[in-house]
C-alpha cells in the first residue's frame, strides 16, 4: 500500500478546487450547466438529489438535497410504546435492520436500569455482526456496479443470502427482524444454528477473498478509485464522518471498541482496520477487511456462547421511568445513536435519531468540488449511504 | 467470379442486375438482425448469466432461445415517444444512421470465394470508413434528445470514437502491409496460402505475426462498440444510458441492433484479418464448396472473437473519459506505430 502523505493530499484537493474556480472565473466565459442528478437516478440508491454545477465534465459545485424519503420516524416514535418503536426503526437502514434496533433498546435499558443477561448480549452482538455482513457485502458488489462492472453485484447478492438465511432462521424475518427486546431477546437460537452459521461465515470469507482479487485487484477499479474523493482526517472529523469512512482516513476510532455499551465485543479478540489514504479505494478496502473481521467475531462469539436465560426480569407492560439517555453503537454505516427523553409514560416523550448517513453525506459539497462527473458516482458509492438512513 | 455468378449458379437461371441487387439487399437485411440476435442470445443473455451465477431466460422457447424475438415484439408495440423539446426530424433519423452504418460494413465481409455482396479493391478501407459513420448518428441522438445526459453521452461518444478510430486503422495497417493488399478476399487468400518460415501446414493466419495488431484491434473494437470497459457514452450508473436515454420502442431497438450488429461485424473483420476468414489452409480456395462451408467456418471464428469481446464486457469496470483518451493516445497509438515499423522492416528484409 502506497500511502499519500497528509500534506500532499490536502495540497492535491486544494489545487483541484483552485483549478476549477480559476477556469470558471477567468479562462472560460461559457455559461456552464446545471445537472440534476436524481431524485431518480441509479447511482443514488433511492431518492437523493444532487444539484451539480458543471463546467464541461468538471463539477464546480454540488449540493445534495435530501428529504424525498422523509417518513417522520422521530415524530412517529412519540405515539408508539417502546416495544412498538423497534418495528419502526427497523426501516431506517434497511439493509442492516437488526443493528438499528440495538442502540434504541440499549438506551431504553439504560433508563430502566435493566441489563440483558450475558447470553442475550452475546447473541445480540452476533446478530449485530451478521447484519453488518449482510449490509456490507451488498456495498462491495454495489460500488463495483457503480463503476461499471456488472458481475460482482450478482455475486454479492448470492453470498448475502447465506447470512440472510441465518438471520431468518433466528428471527423469522429476512430484512426486518424486530427481534430485540428491552431486557433481552425474543427467542433463543434454534437447534443446529451455530454450525450452519459457521459454515455461512466460511462462505463469506471465501467471498471476501474472491472480491479482494476480483475488484480490489482490478487495475481499472484501482485507476478509478485511487486518489478520488480524498478525505483528510481533520476534515472528516469536522464533518462528523463515522464508521468505515473515517477509519479509511486513518482515524482509529470504532465504537465497538471505544463505546461503553453492554455488548460482548470486549470478550472476543478482534482488530480495528484503518487505512491511511482516505480515498475511495481506502474506503472499499476498509469495508472489505471489516467484513472478514466480522466473520471472525461471529465465530468467536458462537464458540464461547454462555448458557443461561435470554431475558431479564422486566414488567409485562413497559413503563420507562422519567429521564434522558443516549446510546450509540457502531452500525454498518457508522455511528448510530438514539437520544430518548422519557416522562415516565408508555411512550417516549422525544426520540432523537443520530444516523450515520446523514452526517456522511454532508461532506459531499466539500468533496465534489473540482471532480469529474464519473467521479461523483465513485465518491457517492464509496461514502456508502442508504437513503432511509439519511431521511429517516 | 462474383456474387452475381453465385446467385445465378444457385438459382440455375440468368439473374438480371436489379434482381441480384434486391437479393443482396435482402441478404444483408436478414444477416444484420440475425447476427444481433445470435450475439445477444449467446453472449448477453446466456454467457453473462452463467458468469453471474444465474440461468438467464428459460421460458421463451427451448432454453429461452426466443427471448430476444419476444423482446423485439414488445419493443415494436411500445409507444414511440418524442420528447417535447426534441428536434423531431433529427431525433427520428439518428437511430437509422447508426443502423445504416452497421449495414454498410456487412457489404464487404467475405464468407466464401463468391459469397460476398461486393468485392471491393479497398475493402478494409471501406469497412473502417463506414463504421465511423455511426458516430454521426450518435451525436445526432445526443443533441436532438434535448436532454443533458444524452448530450453528455453524445459528446463522450464522439470524443471516444474519434480517438479510437486511429489505433483501429493503424492496427489493421500491419495486416495490410503483410498481405500487400486492401482487398479482404486477397487478405484471406494470403493467409491461406502463406507460409511460416517455409512451412505451410496451417497457412499463415496473421494472428501469429500480428498478435500486437490483434490486441490493439480488439481494444479499439471494444471502444468503437462502446462496450465496457469503454462504455462511458452509455454508462448506466452515471449518465443513465447517455444518448439512448430518451429513446423508446423500435427506435431503441434500432440502437440495440446497431450495437450488436456492429460487434458482430467487427468480430467478422477480426476473423478475416487475423484468423484466416472463411478459408481453411487446406484445399482449393476457388472450390465452389467453400461458398457453403465458408459461412459456417466464419461463424465459428466470429463467435470465438465475440466471446473475447463479451468476456471483457462482463468482467471489467468502466474507465473514466480522460483515462480512456490517455490509453488511446499515449499507449495504443505509439504501440501500433511501432508495430507498423517492425512489420515494415520484416517485410523488406524477408
Amino acid at each position: 500500500m502506497t500511502a499519500v502523505g497528509a500534506d500532499q493530499r490536502q495540497q492535491m484537493a486544494y489545487v483541484a478546487t483552485q483549478a476549477a474556480d480559476a477556469r470558471l472565473n477567468v479562462e472560460v466565459e461559457t455559461e456552464g450547466m446545471t445537472l440534476n442528478i436524481g431524485p431518480q437516478h441509479p447511482a443514488t440508491h433511492g431518492t437523493l438529489r444532487l444539484v451539480a454545477r458543471l463546467d464541461g465534465e468538471q463539477v464546480v459545485e454540488a449540493e445534495p438535497i435530501m428529504g424525498y424519503m422523509h417518513r417522520g420516524y422521530e415524530k412517529l416514535a412519540e405515539v408508539r410504546t417502546y416495544p412498538q418503536v423497534t418495528t419502526l426503526i427497523n426501516r431506517i437502514d434497511w439493509l442492516g435492520s437488526f443493528a438499528n434496533e440495538v442502540p434504541f433498546i440499549l438506551a431504553a435499558e439504560k433508563l430502566m436500569e435493566v441489563e440483558a443477561p450475558p447470553r442475550a448480549q452475546w447473541i445480540r452482538t452476533a446478530l449485530f455482526e451478521l447484519s453488518r455482513i449482510a449490509n456490507i457485502t451488498l456495498f462491495l458488489g454495489d460500488m463495483a456496479v457503480q463503476l461499471g462492472a456488472l458481475t460482482p453485484v450478482f455475486m454479492a447478492f448470492r453470498d448475502r443470502e447465506f447470512v440472510l438465511n441465518q438471520i431468518e432462521a433466528v428471527t423469522g424475518g429476512r430484512f426486518h427482524p424486530n427481534f430485540d427486546r428491552i431486557g433481552g431477546l425474543k427467542d433463543d437460537l434454534p437447534q443446529g444454528w451455530i454450525n450452519d452459521t459457521k459454515q455461512a461465515m466460511e462462505k463469506i470469507r471465501d467471498f471476501c477473498d474472491e472480491f479482494e482479487e476480483l475488484v480490489l485487484g482490478n487495475e481499472i477499479f484501482e485507476a478509478r478509485s485511487r486518489g478520488i474523493g480524498i478525505v483528510p482526517p481533520e476534515v472528516g472529523l469536522s464533518y462528523g464522518l463515522s464508521g468505515a469512512n473515517i477509519r479509511a482516513s486513518g482515524v482509529d476510532w470504532d465504537l465497538r471498541r471505544d463505546g461503553h455499551e453492554a455488548l460482548a465485543y470486549d470478550q472476543v479478540d478482534w482488530k480495528v482496520w484503518t487505512h491511511p489514504d482516505g480515498d475511495s479505494f481506502a474506503r472499499y478496502w476498509v469495508r472489505l477487511q471489516e467484513t472478514r473481521e466480522a466473520t471472525h467475531i461471529v465465530d468467536q462469539l458462537l464458540d464461547g456462547l454462555p448458557s443461561g436465560p435470554i431475558m431479564a426480569k422486566v414488567p409485562r407492560i413497559i413503563k420507562v421511568p422519567a429521564g434522558e439517555a443516549y446510546a450509540a453503537t457502531e452500525n454498518p454505516l457508522g455511528e448510530m445513536g438514539y437520544y430518548i427523553v422519557s416522562k415516565g409514560d408508555l411512550v417516549p416523550f422525544r426520540v432523537k435519531i443520530r444516523s450515520a448517513s446523514f452526517s456522511n453525506i454532508s461532506i459531499t459539497p466539500w468533496l465534489l468540488k473540482g471532480v469529474y462527473v464519473p467521479d461523483i458516482i465513485t465518491i457517492l458509492a464509496s461514502l456508502y449511504f442508504i437513503l432511509g438512513d439519511i431521511d429517516r | 467470379m462474383s456474387a452475381a455468378t453465385l446467385i445465378s449458379g444457385l438459382l440455375a437461371v440468368e439473374v438480371p442486375y436489379w434482381a441480384s441487387a434486391i437479393i443482396k439487399l435482402g441478404v444483408v437485411a436478414l444477416v444484420v438482425p440475425t447476427a444481433a440476435l445470435v450475439l445477444g442470445y449467446v453472449f448477453l443473455l446466456k454467457m453473462m448469466s452463467f458468469m453471474q451465477s444465474r440461468l438467464g431466460p428459460m421460458e421463451a422457447g427451448p432454453y429461452g432461445t426466443l427471448q430476444l424475438l419476444a423482446d423485439g415484439l414488445k419493443f415494436i408495440q411500445k409507444e414511440d415517444i418524442f420528447p417535447e423539446k426534441a428536434d423531431r426530424a433529427v431525433f427520428a433519423l439518428a437511430p437509422l444512421v447508426v443502423l445504416v452504418s452497421t449495414f454498410l460494413i456487412y457489404v464487404v465481409i467475405p464468407t466464401g470465394p463468391d459469397a460476398v455482396v461486393a468485392q471491393l479493391d479497398v475493402g478494409i478501407f471501406y469497412a473502417l470508413a463506414v463504421s465511423s459513420l455511426s458516430v454521426v448518428g450518435i451525436l445526432m441522438a445526443g443533441w436532438a434528445s434535448a436532454n443533458k445526459y444524452a448530450l453528455m453521452g453524445g459528446l463522450r461518444a464522439a470524443g471516444q470514437l474519434i480517438a479510437y478510430e486511429l489505433p483501429l486503422v493503424l492496427a489493421v495497417m500491419g495486416v495490410v502491409i503483410q498481405a500487400g493488399t486492401l482487398d479482404l478476399q486477397k487478405i484471406v487468400a494470403a493467409q491461406a496460402n502463406g507460409e511460416i518460415f517455409g512451412w505451410g501446414g496451417i497457412g499463415n493466419p496473421f494472428i501469429l505475426t500480428q498478435f500486437v495488431g490483434f490486441f490493439i484491434f480488439l481494444v479499439a473494437v471494444q471502444a468503437e462498440t462502446t462496450q465496457p470497459p469503454f462504455d462511458m457514452p452509455v454508462a448506466e450508473s452515471e449518465i443513465v444510458g447517455g444518448y439512448q436515454v430518451e429513446y423508446t420502442g423500435f427506435r431503441f431497438l434500432f440502437f440495440f441492433m446497431g450495437e450488436f450488429g456492429t460487434a458482430f461485424a467487427f468480430a467478422a473483420l477480426a476473423a478475416v484479418l487475423f484468423l484466416g476468414g472463411w478459408a481453411l489452409p487446406w484445399g482449393d480456395l476457388t472450390h465452389w464448396g467453400f461458398n457453403i462451408a465458408g459461412p459456417a467456418i466464419m461463424l465459428v471464428k466470429v463467435l470465438a472473437v465475440s466471446a473475447l469481446i463479451f468476456w471483457f464486457r462482463f468482467t471489467y469496470p468502466r474507465l473514466r473519459e480522460d483515462q480512456l483518451q490517455r490509453l488511446a493516445w499515449k499507449f495504443l497509438i505509439p504501440l501500433s506505430l511501432v508495430n507498423i515499423v517492425v512489420t515494415g522492416i520484416f517485410k523488406v528484409v524477408l
